[in-house]
């Protein structure tokens, strides 16, 4: 078996990845969004990158495609492919423990852990812990947030209102 | 009717699906800066942006399986009356609070199963916008579920209101449940979805929700048809693509 030659490092391009961030959460870079899921090398040899949206309807999207390619063409990488996969669809699984780190420290209630409970209607409401005061005594305000990717919530302990970051 | 080659077929599909998401979604919108909190307009524009941004994959896709070079914009912006597919749900006016949260409630309904089987089309990219839209439309049922329920089970006066949005608005119901010409065609190749199936587990999720709100569901009457199945749409269509065509068709092509 031959393994393919590679125009690229692998582990370079993902390193030039983490300096494109979420223009919502700038915090964040795609890596860490698991929004970037592969690079790879095109049949015509160029740099291909691999990204999932997170949300249909994301306006970061197109605004994300631009960046990595500037990124790419500063580093180098002269007429890199961006390509969009719909499936598997994007999870909040596929976001890095750091990244959910960043995202707390940043003000925003990260994502619970993959999401377990399946039905639609009345689903049980989920703990969130305030990113501020880290009390459980939290309540939601309402199911949509400043973003799509965020539901709006409220500390009843420290009065703070707060973003978290809903778990798809 | 001449049949369609099937890829002919799969691109009016994926477009009369996107119609549906497209004119609701703008309908929604409409609500942008008129809303009666901030957050139930958030909320709102939420819910539009994931339609619309469902309704972009679609016609992306139409065009490239219609294989005439045709992009997103032409389907959304330079098609006439006639050539629009939706539900004749997704283009009433958005009324009081009340009739949008019904017409949400019923349209989420439907797309909650509607995306669910999709997700399992034969056809690769149908399957994967299916299964990407359904995380998406989940929340919408979970939203309007529960205004429907505030506004049911609140004061006479929203009990009574929610309850006259029901009733008028369920003359469009029957038609989410028709099968247009190239669903029948994509039918049998495993393509398209079965609506006409769809409408029991509809009908439990709606029975559901409107016994914890205290409402009635209406007897079944007549149902207006037309939208889906031949472009004959109510009165009020016109006005939403003069509104939404304006800017291409004053300056063709323009980009921003």
């Amino acid at each position: 078996m031959v393994t393919a030659q590679r125009n690229f490092d692998p582990a370079q391009v993902w390193t030039i990845l983490e300096e494109v961030k979420d223009p919502e959460i700038p915090v964040l870079s795609i890596v860490d969004l698991g929004i970037a899921r592969e690079v790879k090398d095109t049949p015509g040899g160029q740099l291909e990158v691999v990204i999932s949206p997170t949300y249909s309807g994301c306006p970061a999207m197109n605004m994300l495609e631009e960046q990595i390619r500037e990124t790419l063409i500063h580093h180098g990488y002269p007429d890199p492919v961006i390509t969009t996969r719909l499936s598997p669809a994007w999870t909040t699984d596929w976001m890095s423990e750091a990244g959910k780190q960043k995202l707390e420290a940043y003000g925003i209630a990260p994502p619970e852990k993959s999401t377990t409970n399946k039905s639609v209607l009345f689903g049980g409401q989920k703990k969130v812990s305030c990113p501020q005061c880290k009390s459980d005594h939290t309540e939601q305000i309402s199911e949509f947030g400043s973003t799509a990717c965020k539901a709006l919530y409220r500390c009843l302990d420290c009065r703070e209102p707060f973003d978290y970051f809903k778990c798809i | 009717m001449t049949e369609l080659t099937q890829q002919q077929a799969i691109s009016r599909y994926a477009a009369q699906i996107g119609d549906n998401g497209l004119i609701i979604g703008h309908r929604m919108s409409e609500w942008c800066f008129k809303a009666p909190t901030i957050e139930m307009e958030m909320a709102l524009m939420n819910c539009a942006l994931d339609l619309i941004g469902q309704a972009r994959e679609l016609y992306t896709y139409a065009g490239v399986a219609g294989g005439e070079g045709k992009k997103e914009d032409d389907f959304a912006y330079l098609r006439d009356e006639q050539d629009f597919r939706n539900n004749l749900l997704a283009e009433v006016p958005n009324g009081d609070w009340g009739d949008t949260i019904v017409r949400l409630f019923f349209m989420s309904a439907f797309n909650n199963l509607f995306y669910k089987a999709l997700s399992q089309s034969k056809d690769t990219q149908l399957a994967a916008i299916g299964e990407k839209s359904l995380k998406e439309v989940i929340y919408h049922l979970r939203f309007s579920s529960e205004w429907l329920i505030r506004l049911g089970d609140g004061t006479e006066e929203s009990h009574a209101r929610a309850q006259k949005s029901i009733d008028s608005l369920w003359m469009y119901v029957g038609e989410l449940f028709t099968m247009s010409d190239v669903e029948k065609q994509l039918l049998a190749d495993g393509i398209s979805v079965d609506v006409e199936a769809l409408r029991e587990e509809w009908e439990h999720t709606v029975n559901r929700v409107l016994r914890q709100a205290t409402l009635h569901r209406p007897q079944d009457d007549w149902a207006m048809l037309g939208g889906k199945a031949e472009g004959r749409h109510t009165e009020h269509f016109g006005y939403i693509i003069t509104d939404m065509q304006y800017m291409q068709r004053r300056y063709p092509g323009c980009e921003w």
